[in-house]
């Protein structure tokens, strides 16, 4: 099947009114925010020298910060925040999703508009303001008549340059839980989806094309003294937002809405979820590419209804406990715990996704390894690979503790690529997923761990406060627990992650479905 | 019976970071006068002039306009009711001729159909085509500029205008003819007019007194014909450049009909 004809593409554009409209939402609310807060600082800045050195500076340094980490900071800052005002005031806001990418984002719009709103102030010919002065304007006369609109061609570039940054930057609030154009992203890139990949990328930069044309149109109306241009520009402005925002807001909100984790096998089960809801007659939508504690504390606040996730991340992660009881007990204990915060652990799908150590079946065979204790032998001549969080884990200081494990060298790597490398030989072992179909596609085999330094992953289902006595979700839910066998998992994680118009998740998903059934 | 001075400086002061531009100074500018500032670049001319509409403040002593304490008057209304010419111009560049002009009554609150009016009778007034009215500053010549400058100055019927070295930016023969259309407004409107010039030649053709500043202080004043008696060497030394090119120019154009 050629590019032009995947029918991908169709399935791209089922997405992109959500996905537009929100991420149009998103950018226009940060900038607007943005300029009415940096607009009076810049005018207050402009004859402070000391104001303004430190106002340049705090927005400089926000720029350093990378995209991704200032977005993902916002989220537990508000969280704490909400907190905060809940025991002060009495009421809590959503963390989640717009209101973290709105903060975040204008603040990432700041330092063009600040620094070329001063620029551009400081700019102006010395005797002009004394003309203002001594034609008898007050101080506020000067600065709207004569200052400002001298000021607009550099301010407007500012301006322009913060709308591309920002549409930009928004496709990275995926994660934080706001819908964006990002989400063909993150989901193309952990499903390789190329062709939502490369949708994404073109959506965004058209927008900002577009936006910034619209701009430039606005500019160049009001430097020329052409109202229909500045009008023209202003009306395209006003017709994209509103056009973005009909097909959101004359759609009914959806009555469930399903996460998933940043990973294919997330994506293949929040659409399972989803597919069992709607088969139920209830309506469901997918809050995708979320962060690992994104995702549960948006659950612990309703704003997600159900996810799924894994029992060994939660007793590392939330739980913050580093010992390795048996699955039973872990689950036991797990389970009261999530309980102490309304949350209900609801059942087990019947698969593991836990880290193992992974090399090629017949290498292990040759060398008679059949657990990691047999490994620990060889370690000290091979080399292992981990994805970029895995030898900072527990998991990994336990591993080594345990079973005396030191090898020659270690390397982190994309874990799509992980694979490929142990299957080549150009690592010996790597640090895997149980789940990951490509473990039998590369013919490799998982090292057993009879010393249970790993604590088990088991895939759990998790429900929010509010829907913890919700019968029919859960009747919804209940022909999933149990039923998906390691098998079947590694399947549908190495369709999802080909190449196809078949890998979708929502295909992928239906294969599962139907494997489920004939059981 | 003495009446009121438009302008009167009474032991004036102001000093810039420990430099006096202004030591000192007793000034009384009279009514319908054309009064010349002279002074090299730092004398304290420039400074002499913006104490008369609170552009600066003084230090010591005491400004009077129109027989009110400048320090008691709102500097924006004081502002409004005095012209202020600016050597270039200083023309806002992002508004046209009309805009310009009309930029003072406007503030003031006149009606739209009496600031068209006043701006005609302004074009008219500075001997500059209506055709004019809506073109950008940009578009038009340095002597062009200069006279919507004279009439912005004029728009709100002020009757003192402060002038900054007007004339200084333009070409010998449009200076020449802007100068006498100025000193014919003057005398027409009845204006009270303050220039400041470093050209004595300029200031002996255009005003009635001369005022000469050197360091902040005020060196000389009078008539020309009262400065050229004075034995202040500074004062000498101004008007012999004046004097000594008139001589070489008589001998170099000798008068019509002369053999």
């Amino acid at each position: 099947m050629s590019l032009l004809t995947d029918a991908r593409w169709g399935e791209a554009l089922t997405h992109l009114s959500d996905y537009l409209g929100s991420h149009v939402r998103v950018s226009v609310t940060a900038l607007a925010l943005g300029l009415i807060v940096s607009l009076p600082l810049a005018i207050a800045a402009r004859r402070r020298p000391l104001f303004r050195s430190v106002l340049l500076g705090l927005a400089s340094i926000v720029q350093t910060v990378p995209g991704l980490a200032l977005l993902a900071l916002f989220y537990p800052l508000l969280l704490l925040l909400s907190q905060l005002t809940l025991q002060a005031f009495g009421f809590e806001f959503s963390a989640f999703g717009f209101l973290p990418a709105v903060l975040a984002l204008a603040l990432y719009s700041m330092l063009p508009v600040l620094r070329n709103t001063i620029t551009a102030l400081n700019g102006i010919d010395p005797v002009l303001l004394e003309a203002a002065q001594s034609v008898g304007m007050t101080p506020l006369q000067s600065l709207f008549t004569v200052e400002l609109p001298l000021a607009l061609p550099v301010i407007m570039a500012g301006i322009r340059t913060s709308a591309v940054w920002v549409i930009g930057t928004a496709t990275l609030s995926t994660p934080i839980g706001q819908t964006s154009l990002g989400n063909y992203i993150f989901a193309g890139l952990q499903t390789q989806n190329w062709v939502f990949v490369l949708f994404g990328c073109v959506a965004a930069a058209v927008l900002a094309l577009a936006v910034d044309q619209l701009l430039a149109l606005i500019e160049n109306g009001l430097r020329n003294r052409k109202r229909l241009r500045a009008f023209l520009g202003g009306f395209g402005i006003a017709a994209l937002i509103l056009a973005t925002l009909a097909p959101t807001l004359s759609r009914s909100p959806s009555s469930y809405i399903v996460g998933a984790k940043t990973f294919a096998e997330q994506y293949v089960l929040s659409a399972l979820i989803a597919g069992r809801l709607r088969a139920a007659g209830f309506s469901a939508s997918s809050r995708e590419g979320l962060g690992s504690s994104v995702i549960f504390n948006a659950l612990a606040a309703d704003d997600i209804d159900v996810y799924v996730d894994y029992s060994g991340t939660l007793w590392l992660n939330q739980l913050h406990r580093t010992d390795a009881p048996p699955r039973e007990q872990l689950l036991g204990e797990l389970k009261n715990m999530l309980a102490k915060q309304n949350i209900t652990l609801f059942g087990e799908l019947g698969f593991e996704n836990a880290y193992a150590l992974v090399m090629p079946k017949q290498r292990a065979e040759a060398l008679g390894i059949h657990s990691i204790a047999d490994l620990a032998s060889h370690a000290a001549t091979m080399s292992i690979a981990g994805d970029y969080e895995f030898f900072s884990r527990p998991e990994w200081a336990a591993l080594k503790s345990a079973y005396g494990l030191s090898f020659r060298s270690q390397r982190t790597m994309q874990p799509d690529f992980m694979y490929a490398a142990v299957a080549s030989g150009e690592v010996d072992v790597i640090a895997g997923y149980t789940s990951d179909g490509l473990i039998a596609k590369y013919d490799l085999t998982v090292l057993d761990d009879p010393r249970h330094a790993i604590p088990p992953y088991d895939a759990i289902v998790l429900l929010a406060p509010k829907r913890a006595h919700d019968e029919a979700l859960q009747a919804a839910l209940k022909p999933l627990l149990s039923r998906i066998d390691i098998a079947d998992m590694r399947e549908a994680n190495l369709r999802a992650s080909g190449n196809g118009a078949a890998a979708s998740p929502d295909a992928v998903a239906r294969w599962l479905w139907e494997r489920i059934e004939r059981r | 019976m003495p009446t009121t001075p438009p302008i009167a400086y009474c032991d004036v002061s102001k000093s810039f970071a420990d430099l006096a531009a202004v030591d000192g100074v007793s000034l009384d500018v009279a009514a319908g006068e054309f009064l010349a500032v002279i002074g090299a670049s730092g004398s304290g001319k420039s400074t002499l002039l913006r104490l008369a509409n609170r552009l600066i403040e003084a230090d010591r002593g005491s400004v009077t306009v129109e027989g009110h304490d400048v320090r008691a008057l709102d500097p924006v209304v004081l502002r409004r009711r005095i012209g202020y010419v600016f050597q270039s111009g200083a023309l806002f560049p992002h508004m046209s001729v009309e805009g310009n002009i009309g930029v003072t009554p406007k503030l003031l609150g006149w009606p739209a159909a009496e600031i068209a009016t006043r701006v005609d009778e302004l074009l008219e007034l500075v001997r500059l085509d209506a055709s004019h009215r809506d073109r950008l500053p940009d578009e038009l010549s340095g002597g062009q500029r200069q006279r919507v400058g004279v009439a912005r100055a004029l728009a709100a019927k002020p009757r003192i205008v402060l002038m900054d070295e007007p004339f200084g930016a333009l070409d010998a023969l449009t200076r020449d003819a802007l100068r006498d259309d100025f000193r014919a407004l003057h005398n027409k409107l009845g204006l009270t007019t303050v220039m400041i010039t470093h050209d004595m030649a300029e200031a002996l053709l255009l005003a009635d007194r001369i005022a000469v500043m050197h360091t902040g202080r005020l060196k000389a004043l009078g008539t020309p014909a009262e400065l050229s008696k004075s034995d202040d060497a500074y004062v000498a030394e101004l008007l012999r450049t004046p004097r000594h090119e008139v001589e070489r120019l008589n001998a170099l154009l000798p008068p019509d009909g002369a053999a």
